[in-house]
């Protein structure tokens, strides 16, 4: 079974993907500080950030364009596998000179003097990398169970997934609920046994976000090209159709939107070592639709539309928060409008509505010419 | 100005006290100057008669030593400080005192006598006042502070009294200033009796600790510890019921807000389908509405004229029609693409709500503004000791009033009749004639002025701030999901619930929690009823 559609294709992934895991890296690595092909370890780090945002795009793509369900709730998924995470790190800032006690700091600071239980297992690296999947996979499955079920589509899951992650971050923001509250986790010294701030951890870092990155790529390429991707896509198009059909859509988008969740925990997991910081404002049901805007505006339902959609967004705005950071916000929320009103298909889509908007008027000139002939 | 005027020449031509009443300020003038005929003690007696809190604040100056007495002219004028400048009591003049004036002038202080007398005065004062709840406040700060020397003062106004309401609370008072100044056990006795029967949820530390010292000795030949039993008993049970209704009422207040929100929201999303992301910026734009006209009625008419009071009521038709126009105007330029497209909508309105919530803190600034609350708002309505601030009061009826006026708007008029079939079916209500385009510009501008009324009323029990509407945009879309979407009483029943339901878990969860399990309840609510609670019955396939 080919998993791509062609070998354009085939050869793009590979150039991205040597790149990405070879020629950067090595940029990195071999040239010295302030060679003109330098790479810097900020900016393989930023790149790295922008990689995991391009994963958790393809997540809600995957979704959204796929399935049809516009979930609000990804940024959530997002927040616990970068949360499940952190707790690992935190777990390895080892003992501070302030409270003298191995203990993450808000724990000190809380009184507590022993771990709470549900901590416990995150010393391990195994269980961590288990975590940062079935934890955003399980509240997807329960709260897709129950949303599923009920048959809830269409705009009202948009309305209650944008209600789970308001309730979550609420919740997150509690220091009773030992996660650090308003703060959240930041801070960290180790990963691995080796330390954060060394390049080397980062350029495995942005490695693995890379890889992250290639390899959900080539999954959800085969996925949708399978029997199950079809029905998927038929779900989108028409729910009640391929119900009436006789397949149980429900299971069908229950496993979707677990699968979904557990993409978006992978992402959040690579992203906090390389940011530093997890607190509950990655949480908010606005990240969410800022998602939803990377999206959007690279093409939804296309397979490297959303991959483009992050980078062009991330980029601009770590430009124009600089240069414009007052009106940063309107200038997104502009881009925002006018690609839903006239670029449906997103960037991707742009020379295909180019061509078509050509072929209109070329057709409307001719059309125009021919009855004047006729006359 | 007249009036004192008039009064002043009426003191002067009735010499000898035949004037029932004069005004504070002319008494406070005599007692100064004391050039008056009537002696120190007749003109304090007056004073305690006259009840003007104005009393107090002269007093405060008059201590402070900000009245000045000028002797140059045949009257002397009398200067207090009333803030930056100088008013003459007599005439209420205002003059500013520098350094170059202010030396011909005598720095008038009351004498260690006169303070002496004039403290019970002072202290009694309230009792006095024209307002019945000044006079009941007053009469709790006599009763709580158990000050023997108060006892005859409060059963002397205890006969007089004639409002019941401030009746009951003098005698509420006096008994517990009584428990705290008798050791005789009949009063005693009977004093913790009538208390338990008043329900004074003020007096029940004090009987408890009666209850107390009458257990440690052991001695009740009265039964006062029976009495005191009940009568606690009596107490609690009257608090329980007060604590349900006070938070009944915070429930249906913030229902009412909730109700205001969602109305707008049920009217975009469920009559047009159109998922407004930046409803919650039409509440902002409402509350800042509110804040621009306060500032222009603060200039027109000055921050303490009679008129600036008015800005409220004024400022409510006026968010309604900017947030309309504003509404109109989106809805013209490009909303109207999107009716086929919900989900996009929801899209293209958040991208909207960002570009709303920027501007206005690029205009107002990232800080919350402050709206001022106007006199008649201000204050607690108390029946049978449940308090609830006017303007929760003022919210639940603005609430009532805009359900009323959307019902009958929506089956009572052309519009309406317009509007609920472009919702049944828009490309049949656009073939037999209905000006669809235009009936949607409408609904959409209702939708929004209706969000900004809510902004203009949550201005007076919330902040005003750029994100002020996110609190609410969340809770009001539940709401909707839950009343069924496209029922307007659907929308009514189930923002009052959830605004109940979330008042009476907050007190024992704390905030977080109990909105956490209102959500988890709603979740829990559309298992069983999928559609909400009033669904629209439809035979169509939504696909």
């Amino acid at each position: 079974m080919q998993i791509f559609d062609n070998k354009k294709e085939v050869g793009g992934y590979l150039l991205v993907a040597s790149v990405l895991l070879l020629v950067l890296p090595m940029l990195n690595t071999f040239l010295a500080e302030g060679d003109f092909l330098h790479v810097s370890s900020f900016q393989l780090s930023l790149w790295g950030k922008y990689i995991c945002y391009a994963v958790l795009a393809m997540s809600l793509n995957f979704l959204w364009g796929y399935t049809g369900l516009l979930c609000l709730c990804q940024s959530l998924f997002f927040a616990l596998g970068g949360y499940a995470f952190g707790m690992y790190l935190m777990l390895n800032v080892g003992v501070d000179p302030v409270y003298n006690s191995a203990l993450p700091d808000f724990m000190d600071f809380m009184g507590f003097t022993e771990l709470p239980v549900h901590w416990k297992p995150f010393h391990s690296f195994l269980f961590t990398a288990g975590a940062v999947l079935w934890v955003p996979g399980l509240v997807a499955f329960i709260f897709g169970f129950l949303a599923f079920r009920s048959r809830i589509k269409g705009v009202y899951f948009s309305i209650l997934t944008q209600a789970l992650t308001y309730a979550a971050a609420l919740l997150f923001y509690r220091n009773e609920f030992t996660f650090g509250g308003n703060n959240g986790f930041t801070d960290f010294k180790k990963i691995l046994g080796a330390e954060m701030n060394d390049p080397s951890t980062q350029r495995w870092l942005f490695i693995g976000s890379a890889a992250l990155m290639l390899l959900v790529y080539v999954f959800l390429s085969w996925i949708i090209k399978t029997k199950f991707g079809k029905v998927q896509q038929a779900i989108r198009d028409s729910e009640a159709r391929v119900r009436f059909s006789g397949y149980s859509t429900t299971s069908y988008k229950l496993l979707i939107f677990t699968v979904s969740a557990m993409i978006a925990g992978a992402a959040g997991a690579f992203y906090v070592p390389q940011v530093g910081i997890i607190n509950p404002g990655e949480m908010t049901a606005a990240k969410s639709l800022d998602v939803v805007v990377w999206v959007a505006l690279g093409g939804r339902g296309t397979k490297f539309g959303p991959v483009i959609g992050a980078l062009i967004v991330n980029v601009l705005k770590s430009f124009a928060t600089r240069a414009y950071p007052d009106s940063w916000l309107i200038i997104l929320g502009l881009i925002f409008i006018f690609v839903v009103l006239f670029m449906p298909n997103g960037v991707v889509g742009l020379p295909a509505q180019i061509k078509g908007w050509i072929a209109y008027y070329k057709s409307k000139t001719a059309s125009t010419a021919l009855p004047k002939g006729v006359a | 100005m007249k009036r004192l005027l008039c009064y002043f020449l009426l003191a002067g031509l009735c010499p000898l006290g035949l004037i029932a009443e004069r005004d504070a300020r002319l008494i406070l003038y005599d007692l100064i100057t004391e050039k008056s005929d009537f002696s120190q003690m007749e003109l304090l007696d007056e004073l305690s008669d006259a009840g003007d809190p104005f009393i107090a604040e002269f007093y405060e100056q008059w201590r402070a030593g900000g009245v000045f007495l000028s002797n140059q002219s045949e009257w002397p004028l009398v200067y207090f400080r009333t803030g930056d400048s100088y008013t003459e009591l007599r005439t209420g003049d205002v003059t500013t005192l520098n350094d170059g004036n202010i030396d011909g002038l005598e720095k008038a202080r009351a004498s260690r006598g006169l303070r002496k007398l004039l403290k019970p005065i002072l202290d009694t004062i309230g009792l006095s006042a024209k307002d019945p709840s000044v006079r009941v406040d007053a009469a709790f700060k006599l009763g709580m502070g158990q000050d023997p020397e108060y006892l005859p003062i409060l059963k002397n106004k205890l006969e007089t009294e004639k409002d019941s309401r401030v009746k009951r609370a003098i005698e509420e008072a006096y008994l517990i200033s009584l428990l705290g100044n008798t050791e005789d056990a009949q009063i005693v006795l009977e004093s913790v009796k009538r208390l338990g029967e008043l329900n004074s949820v003020r007096s029940r530390d004090i009987i408890l600790k009666i209850g107390a010292k009458i257990d440690a000795t052991g001695e009740d030949p009265h039964g006062i510890s029976a009495a005191v039993k009940k009568s606690i008993i009596s107490i609690e049970s009257h608090e329980t019921i007060v604590d349900f209704f006070e938070n009944l009422s915070r429930g249906l207040s913030t229902g009412s807000v909730l109700l205001i929100v969602s109305f707008g929201l049920a009217i975009t999303f469920g009559l047009m389908g159109i998922i407004n992301m930046a409803h919650g910026e039409f509440i902002a734009l409402g509350g800042y509405t509110c804040y621009v006209v306060q500032g222009i009625f603060a200039s027109v008419f000055g921050v303490h004229s009679a008129g600036f009071q008015w800005f409220f009521i004024v400022s409510l038709p006026v968010s309604f029609f900017v947030a309309g126009g504003v509404g109109f105007l989106f809805e013209k330029s490009f909303i109207r693409f999107l009716y086929r497209r919900p989900l996009e909508s929801l899209l293209a309105t958040w991208g909207l709500s960002m570009v709303m919530q920027q501007s206005f803190r690029l205009w107002f600034g990232a800080a919350n503004v402050s709206v001022e609350t106007p006199n008649f708002l201000s204050g607690n309505y108390e029946l049978a000791g449940i308090g609830m601030s006017y303007s929760r009061v003022f919210v639940i009826f603005l609430a009532i009033f805009i359900a009323i006026g959307t019902w009958a708007l929506l089956t009572k008029t052309n519009l309406g009749l317009y509007i609920r079939a472009v919702m049944q079916n828009r490309s049949m209500a656009s073939s037999i004639g209905i000006p669809v385009d235009r009936v949607n510009s409408m609904t959409f501008s209702l939708g929004c002025g209706l969000a900004a009324i809510a902004g203009a009323a949550l201005s007076q029990i919330g902040n005003v701030g750029p994100s002020m509407g996110q609190d609410y945009i969340v809770k009001s879309f539940m709401v909707v999901v839950v009343g069924g979407v496209g029922n307007l009483l659907g929308a009514g029943v189930s923002a009052m619930g959830i605004g109940t339901i979330d008042q009476f878990l907050q007190p024992r969860l704390g905030p977080v929690m109990g909105t956490i399990i209102v959500f988890a309840g709603i979740i829990l609510f559309l298992q069983w009823r999928p559609s909400g609670l009033f669904a629209t019955k439809s035979r169509s396939l939504e696909d």
